[in-house]
């Protein structure tokens, strides 16, 4: 019994201390961001600011037009996620309900594809969304990612496990295949859309190469890509540097305490399948 | 059973049409494409014709030392984050198993630097390395180390941006663990209880080889991410690959041959060098996968 509860304290403290050495750094951003500029560049370090310096985020904010990033960070995330749900649920059924010559190999063509590193796609696409005169315009920020094969392949394994029957009923009650979609296996298929939807969501939010590429303008900039200028221009001023990673930080990880559950399952499921 | 006929067929292809439009488009004919740039000696892209083909880019690759560093740094990069990475992940993963309290705060903690933004944790690690105010070294002081220049020392660089990816990707790695463990019967661990095996034999002779199909997979997909490292690097080191170069990866230089120095051919052909090295590493995931896990 006594080895038990010992055995129990040691894990409980390994798995402490590598608790806190994770979060250190998202403490240290979110105090570092509301101290005065004395109590930044000191050493030994200040832990605890002598008064909240709240207007450190409101400077931030005025310095660059993170007004602007976010809003395009938002329209990129939004358009793209909503244009990946329907060419995926599209897809997918056609896939996994639907017969038709040619599933196979198409099938096996498009998972094909996701051996191919995206680096090798930028160059090509550049020169053709720039030939195309979409550079340094939403088109370019959200149309390359309105489908994705690997979504496609998760809502396809989905919906094969919905049992046929259920097709054949609603067909001899005269139901069309594009109705039976959208009436009975969308809602049911709802928690793999939703975890589809936030994966998506998250990697939109936090994407950079690509729009870092896309954007010529301040006007077009994602926030990452926002940042990383600022970070050039703030230079050394880290509690405004801080306030601004926190800013872009913090509703990921709302986003996430929020819908952990989803999250979670949908990276154990995705992860296991491969 | 339902027949394949010429109406279903249009049918379903009108399905597939949004999915498929964007696929070809974006991906499919990009992948053909950039195969062909690759190939360009002599090439305006702005009205994208061809002067010239050939094999100098290849050719320059092979003689280029700045590509082979990149190769290098990367190699580097695979070995510094992902051993490490695997082993930490898997201990904490299996301590999480244990039958505990606060497992979900402690999954929470280590999860969250994985659903954040890479560009905005790496700023707050320049924070973090700084050399004369950076926490790291304060705490590296308590010991009574010397201030070290993790970032602007091209022998720290790369170990900087080592222990950044290790942080940041181990949460990923330990869901996918969490899960392989919770896959794992119950009944072996406690026959083997039974038999009076202790923890470390368990560990060992049960959930070492049963987790096997789950550690191949996580040591792939960790190898194949690290081989593409680039957000990490950029806002690091504040839109240089390291100083003097010595944080340069393989995607790192595509970009720059792209980015700065409108290099498409090359750009092009050392994206496809790093596609052959991805490439390989999938089919050993796929023949190895199939047959040599062990158990």
């Amino acid at each position: 019994m006594l080895r038990d509860a010992l055995s129990k304290t040691t894990i409980y403290v390994a798995l402490g201390i590598g608790a806190v050495l994770m979060l250190l750094p998202f403490i240290w951003m979110l105090l570092t961001s509301l101290k005065s500029g004395n109590e930044v560049m000191i050493m030994p370090p200040v832990w605890w600011p002598d008064d909240f310096k709240w207007e450190n985020y409101k400077t931030a904010w005025e310095m660059a037009p993170f007004g602007r990033y976010l809003l395009n960070s938002l329209v990129v995330m939004v358009l793209s996620t909503l244009g990946e749900l329907l060419t995926t649920i599209l897809a997918a059924y056609a896939f996994s309900k639907l017969h038709f010559w040619g599933r196979d190999i198409v099938f096996a063509l498009l998972l094909g594809t996701m051996m191919v590193p995206g680096e090798v796609l930028l160059i090509p696409n550049f020169v053709f969304l720039s030939n195309l005169g979409w550079i340094d315009r939403y088109e370019a920020l959200i149309i390359p990612w309105t489908a994705s094969v690997f979504a496609i392949f998760l809502l396809r394994q989905f919906f094969l496990s919905v049992p046929k029957d259920l097709g054949y009923a609603a067909k001899i009650d005269g139901c069309s295949d594009f109705r039976f979609l959208w009436t009975i296996m969308v809602p049911l298929a709802k928690p793999a859309l939703f975890t589809i939807a936030l994966l998506k969501a998250i990697g939109s939010w936090n994407a950079f190469l690509w729009p870092l590429i896309v954007t010529s303008s301040k006007e077009m900039r994602t926030l990452p890509v926002g940042l990383t200028s600022f970070s050039t221009e703030a230079g050394t001023i880290y509690e405004l540097l801080m306030a601004a990673s926190t800013m872009i930080i913090l509703p990921m990880i709302l986003l996430y305490f929020i819908l952990q559950k989803y999250i979670i399952q949908g990276i154990s499921k995705a992860g296991l399948k491969g | 059973m339902e027949r394949t006929t010429w109406r279903a067929s249009i049918q379903a292809y009108l399905y597939l049409l949004p999915a498929l439009v964007i696929i070809v488009l974006f991906t499919i004919y990009p992948i053909i494409k950039s195969l062909l740039i690759s190939f360009y000696d002599d090439y305006d892209y702005f009205n994208d014709i061809v002067y010239a083909r050939g094999f100098a880019s290849y050719q320059y690759l092979w003689n280029d030392p700045t590509f082979h560093k990149a190769l290098w740094n990367t190699f580097v990069f695979v070995i510094g984050v992902v051993p490490a990475s695997i082993a930490l992940s898997m201990f904490i993963a299996v301590l999480l198993n244990s039958n505990i309290r606060l497992r979900s705060f402690f999954r929470t903690a280590y999860f969250i630097p994985f659903v954040t933004s890479v560009v905005a944790v790496s700023i707050v690690w320049r924070w973090i390395f700084h050399t004369e105010y950076g926490l790291f070294n304060y705490v590296l002081g308590l010991f009574g180390a010397d201030p070290v220049a993790w970032l602007t020392d091209p022998k720290w660089a790369m170990p900087s941006l080592i222990i950044l990816s290790i942080w940041k990707g181990l949460g990923y790695n330990i869901i996918i663990f969490l899960a392989g463990l919770q896959n794992i019967n119950e009944q072996y661990n406690l026959a083997a209880r039974m038999d009076g095996a202790g923890k470390a034999k368990r560990f060992f002779h049960i959930t070492l080889p049963l987790l096997s199909p789950t550690t191949f997979f996580v040591s792939i997909v960790s190898i194949i991410g690290s081989f593409k490292v680039f957000d990490e690097i950029y806002a690091l080191f504040g839109g240089q690959p390291g100083p003097a170069s010595s944080a340069l990866t393989v995607v790192y230089y595509i970009f720059e041959k792209f980015y700065s120095e409108w290099e498409f051919g090359i750009a092009s052909a050392a994206a496809y060098c790093l596609f052959i090295i991805i490439f390989i590493l999938t089919l050993i995931q796929l023949y190895i996968g199939k047959r040599k896990v062990t158990y």
